[in-house]
């Protein structure tokens, strides 16, 4: 009992702390959980990690949020996955109400209504950057499939407003066909 | 009332973004700009610059944000456990499955087919990010009512990020300060 409640401390000021100092987003923030608990605790496997990592990245919601739970789960079972979500959310939820506190104050600011207008430009470019990254990817992997449903997706997202929640929805099911599809090929390649 | 409305809207945001990042991005925009009007255009892009300089997952940030804005910390509590409430479950759901029988393949290779349509659907929310910068909220896009200054910001960005690989919050904190720096001297 006394080494699950050890267990559960470290768990929670290691997640804690790579909340808090993480910048940049979930891929990186599960590298950092892999470096803590595969390499310097050694109370995960390598190839567990990774697959736990996978998990993390193909469910729905956040990586970074998707990551403590796994590792979480993993160690301390149901009471180390809620330890891990608290532990991951306390950081954001603190520093975005402070900061959404001084919002209103900071908008009306001339200077900084216009350092963030500028911003808004900034944002964009990296979002268009990122964008072309992806793009990148999904043409490269020469898929006529995965290049049809980029563009069906575009097109119904930004020409015809239709809500996201339908296109995931959709091509989730796309996604469920095909695995049952080439399932469906697969088993049958072997019985000839 | 409210409170359940943003729980609500965020179980969404949590139960259809896929892929991490920013996959959540469109969904926020559809929840909170589009569907409920809780933040305009301009308001929402704040939000994400503000998500892109501090740690955490801009899903969550959102969450926060709104919550305190719409009905004060109770808000933004129903809001953040809307929006974690799906991957709790899911995510357990699956690690159980995993540690029991450890194949992922199925997962996978939906994920596989939900990658484009994320590209896409971000790129299709960054596009109205930058017509609310290059043309301002709800005015007409016309050549004469371009803000130029923008556009011509938003080119250097471009060019610092692909060409010079800089890190995107020097490149964001650059763009505020440019603007700001222009808009004196003119």
């Amino acid at each position: 009992m006394k080494v699950k409640r050890e267990v559960l401390a470290k768990l929670f000021l290691s997640t804690l702390y790579l909340s808090a100092f993480t910048f940049g987003g979930g891929y990186v923030i599960v590298t950092l959980l892999k470096k803590k608990f595969v390499d310097e605790y050694h109370w995960i496997e390598e190839n567990e990690m990774l697959d736990l990592t996978a998990i993390a990245q193909s469910a729905p919601g956040a990586i970074a949020v998707n990551g403590a739970i796994v590792v979480g789960y993993k160690l301390a079972g149901l009471v180390g996955a809620v330890t891990a979500i608290i532990a991951t959310i306390i950081p954001p939820f603190v520093i975005i109400s402070l900061i959404s506190v001084f919002y209103a104050a900071f908008r009306s600011n001339l200077l900084i209504g216009k350092m963030l207008e500028g911003m808004q430009a900034g944002v964009g470019a990296v979002i268009a950057s990122v964008v072309y990254e992806m793009a990148c990817g999904v043409f490269q992997s020469k898929s006529a499939a995965s290049v049809t449903i980029l563009i069906a997706a575009f097109t119904a997202a930004c020409i015809f407003q239709i809500n996201v929640v339908y296109i995931v929805l959709a091509c989730g099911l796309i996604g469920v066909l095909r695995t049952w599809l080439h399932g469906k090929s697969g088993k049958g390649g072997q019985d000839t | 009332m409210s409170c359940l409305e943003l729980f609500l809207s965020f179980l969404q945001i949590g139960l259809f973004s896929f892929g991490g990042g920013y996959a959540a991005l469109p969904l926020i925009q559809g929840q909170i700009v589009t569907v409920h009007g809780w933040l305009g255009m301009s308001e929402f892009t704040d939000l994400i610059t503000i998500s892109q300089m501090t740690p955490g997952p801009i899903a969550i940030n959102a969450a926060t944000f709104v919550g305190i804005k719409i009905a004060g910390v109770p808000g933004a509590l129903a809001a953040t456990f809307g929006c974690i409430l799906p991957s709790c479950v899911i995510v357990t759901l699956i690690a159980r499955l995993y540690l029991r029988y450890q194949n992922l393949d199925a997962l996978q290779s939906v994920l596989n087919s939900l990658r484009p349509a994320v590209v896409a659907m971000i790129a299709s929310a960054g596009i109205s990010i930058l017509v609310s910068a290059f043309w301002g909220e709800g005015a007409s896009v016309t050549l004469a009512d371009t803000n130029w200054t923008l556009v011509a910001i938003f080119g250097v960005c471009v060019l610092l990020l692909r060409k010079f690989k800089m890190n995107p919050v020097w490149v964001m904190l650059l763009a505020g300060l440019l603007n700001a720096v222009l808009s004196y001297l003119s």
